[in-house]
């Protein structure tokens, strides 16, 4: 990372850790999730001791939130990132920000996933800014990601507040070549706090004079906005009839549609979202016949415009949602050209048969890897288990235990809902109930539902699923590094707490099954490493060899449990039936070998 | 520049990120407008992998339109088909490699391995030319990526791209052992 301006490609989130860099950001905190984690990565990539700010993981989204908060009010400029959901976990905490005199300044980084690519749902965060009066800058590529976090910094700087810098899932993950800053000499560390910055206490009547402040913050936004163009008209000069209102990737959506069109409505791109500029909206509308709006997800734009121009007697006709269809998904290209296609016929035409469903193609959900360690657990796990018994998944790579062959985990709801929800199933139930729980989850939201289980004495099994480490979002630490959960659980007294290496598959069956005999909350620990982290850490030692599994073919009767039951991927189906290894992924782990009843799955250095 | 895109394809581990990013810097060096964005939801646990890039002066979204794609590239074979018919435009190409990481329906029974033989067939129905990258030379399936990259570069399918804009991005990406290993197989594959 130079200190001169340079130009290099890079994703998005790479892009933003040059901004905080630039912008004198000193505290960054975040709990990992996709779309977001390679801001994390980026920042790893810069060594500790070079890095011109604190980084953490902190436990979950709120303490994110909180500690950046802390470090702000200290004086220093300070950012939390996280994904879309992780704003429901923090939202106690990041409502209040509004309120407060925030003298270093403070960025809010969300990544939201409209799509649902990686995330259980594909909430519009942008419903919560207008509800918490919070300023918010969307850009619309990598390019603009870096300027708008420079701008979301200075503003924050300015007014002391927090802003959000609000990114989507392929302006994350988007890369182009973009031309950075130099570099100032990063600011020293601020110990600035002082009650008189405040007040710092909201509370009853406190909260509503702190209210006030807060609207006035949000005039100033709609200021710098002006100041800085964020919100800016592209003139065809061709077309006065037509306008279209935009933001965010939907904006370069639309660009693509018109490089095929003759004519060219007029753009507003909207660069700052929250709160809206009314005053180059009223112009917009004002000298416009007809008024598309076209954000995805939900119509917040549309409902304000709509309110504006009716309190300004403006009788421009203006198009939002229409169908159902219009609330839901990213807008592609190929979805905006339908929109723009079904709104203005005859300036755009209708898309071609679209139908792709010429040839099969098998789908290919997502699975846990070859070795990992779940894996074993879910087939050992299911011996133990009747048909009647309800399981209960959580957010993590085990969630991919709901799908075939191991079906377990039949309600997901969201990060560490498990223990609850199975506590709530498992009243007037004669049916027993089993939890599933990852480890970083664990501490994430984990704990509250464990305890009140203790506390109201719910009959439930928990099984946490421990690899230790952040698994799906790309390893990140947790602090299961230094907090043992099983001393944890056996402090909040819960008599029935066993551990288990999820490998021992006889001895794990055997364990839920006593487990599941208990009365009241009983835990187990269902314990192996991550094996992609761990292979990949081994590659990486001199004199590594790749042990295999092999399949005696002359033992192997094609009962097809290792393929069927088992499932790990690394498996290979032909079509006369004989199955046999994918070399490229196996990693000669051998927790398939017990899955087979004729013992004709061994390690391929093993004499027979 | 007409705008030129190419849609890359293959499951999760095989080496789609370097992929994508050689072949964006090697276009950058070409001094092509370009830009790009990978999807890969929970790609790490297996799941598909697919990478964009967009060349062009014209181009704004990272993001294309389905059948628009003038050059699918793919890891596997699953995806190669699913690739051809999603993103494939008539007239492009299919640059794919025949390896199976079979995807769950195919291992548990439900559904055959699709077939090199099918992937031709569908290519012929499509109007897109079918380039099989011969793999038959390579020992190290992590270097498969390399084998690919090498044939696109070989036979020119980026308009504008010459191989020394490939050298001059791996140069960027890669060090030491790794790197000049992946030079010699990129070589040996652009020399055809």
């Amino acid at each position: 990372m130079g200190n001169e301006p340079f130009e290099e490609i890079l994703m998005g989130n790479e892009a933003i850790v040059r901004a905080m860099v630039e912008t004198g950001t000193k505290v960054v905190t975040s709990y990992p999730g996709s779309p977001t984690p390679e801001i994390a990565t980026a920042i790893n990539s810069i060594p500790e001791e070079k890095r011109p700010f604190y980084f953490e993981f902190s436990v979950n989204e709120k303490v994110a939130s909180e500690v950046a908060f802390g470090a702000a009010v200290n004086g220093n400029l300070s950012c939390v990132f996280f994904k879309s959901v992780g704003l429901n976990v923090a939202l106690d905490t990041v409502v209040q920000f509004s309120l407060m005199n925030i003298i270093g300044g403070l960025v809010i980084v969300v990544g939201d996933d409209p799509g649902a690519n990686s995330s259980q749902n594909e909430q519009d965060n942008r419903n919560i800014y207008h509800m918490a009066r919070l300023t918010v800058f969307e850009p619309a590529s990598p390019k603009e990601a870096y300027i708008y976090y420079k701008h979301a910094a200075e503003f924050a700087k300015k007014e002391q507040t927090a802003a959000v810098l609000r990114l989507t899932t392929h302006v994350c993950h988007a890369r182009e070549k973009i031309g950075f800053g130099a570099l100032n000499p990063p600011p020293l560390f601020r110990n600035d706090f002082n009650r008189d910055n405040g007040p710092y206490i909201a509370l009853t009547s406190m909260a509503l004079e702190m209210k006030a402040g807060a609207i006035q913050k949000l005039k100033q936004a709609k200021l710098f906005a002006r100041t800085k163009g964020l919100n800016t008209i592209l003139s065809s000069d061709k077309n006065q009839d037509l306008g279209i209102i935009t933001s965010g990737l939907t904006y370069l959506s639309v660009l693509d549609v018109l490089e095929t069109t003759q004519t060219c409505p007029d753009i507003l791109k909207l660069g700052m979202i929250n709160p809206l500029d009314e005053e180059i909206l009223i112009d917009f509308l004002s000298s416009h016949k007809q008024v598309l709006i076209l954000e995805e997800l939900d119509n917040i734009l549309e409902l304000q415009i709509k309110s504006l121009a009716f309190d300004n007697g403006i009788n421009t006709s203006i198009i939002g949602k229409v169908d159902d269809d219009d609330f839901i998904g990213e807008y592609t290209p190929d979805k905006t050209l339908k929109k723009l296609a079904a709104t203005w016929p005859d300036l755009v035409s209708t898309p071609a048969n679209d139908e792709d469903a010429l040839f099969d193609v098998p789908a290919r959900p997502a699975q846990m890897c070859p070795g990992c360690g779940h894996r074993s657990a879910f087939f050992a796990i299911k011996k133990a288990l009747s048909a009647s018994d309800i399981t209960v998944a959580d957010i993590g790579c085990h969630t991919l235990g709901f799908m075939p062959p191991y079906n377990m985990g039949e309600i997901l709801m969201c990060m560490g809902a498990s223990t609850g929800m199975a506590s709530g199933l498992s009243l007037e139930n004669s049916k027993r109930v089993v939890a599933f729980l990852g480890d970083s989850t664990f501490f994430h939201a984990g704990l509250p539902g464990i305890i009140n289980a203790v506390f109201n004495r719910h009959d439930v099994t928990l099984i946490v699923m421990e690899n230790g480490t952040t698994a799906m979002t790309g390893h990140q630490d947790n602090a299961g590094e230094c907090i043992s959960i099983e001393a944890l659980l056996k402090g909040l007294g819960i008599e029935q707490v066993v551990t288990c290496d999820t490998y021992s598959q006889e001895r794990l069956t055997d364990l839920v099954r006593q487990s599941l005999a208990h009365k009241g909350l009983s835990v187990v620990i269902a314990s192996h490493p991550c094996m992609l982290k761990f292979t990949r850490a081994q590659r990486k030692k001199t004199g590594y060899i790749q042990k295999h599994i092999s399949i005696d073919q002359e033992t192997c009767t094609r009962t097809h449990a290792c393929v069927e039951q088992f499932g790990c991927p690394s498996f290979i189906r032909n079509k006369d039936g004989r199955v046999d290894i994918n070399l490229d992924l196996c990693i000669g782990d051998g927790s398939c070998r017990p899955s087979c009843p004729e013992q004709a799955v061994g390690f391929d250095r093993e004499e027979k | 520049m007409k705008t030129f895109n190419i849609y890359i394809t293959g499951v999760g581990g095989q080496g789609i990120g370097l992929l994508s990013q050689t072949l964006l810097r090697a276009i950058d060096y070409a001094g092509i407008q370009a830009i790009a964005v990978d999807t890969h939801g929970l790609a790490q646990r297996g799941g598909v992998v697919v990478s964009r890039i967009r060349c062009g002066d014209a181009v704004h979204s990272p993001l294309m339109m389905k059948k628009s794609a003038h050059l699918v590239l793919a890891m596997e074979i699953h995806e190669a088909m699913r690739g051809l018919v999603t993103a494939g435009k008539e007239g492009g190409s299919l640059v794919f490699l025949d390896v199976a990481w079979q995807p769950l329906p195919v291992r548990l029974g439900h559904t055959t391995q699709i077939t090199s033989k099918e992937i031709l067939d569908a290519c012929q129905t499509t109007g897109i030319t079918p380039i099989k990258v011969d793999l038959g030379r390579l020992k190290d399936s992590r270097m498969q990526n390399m084998a690919l990259l090498g044939t696109i570069a070989g036979k020119k399918l980026i308009p504008g791209t010459e191989p020394h804009h490939y050298f001059d991005a791996l140069d960027d990406l890669l060090a030491g052992n790794v790197l000049k290993e992946n030079k010699r197989l990129f070589k040996e594959y652009m020399s055809g």
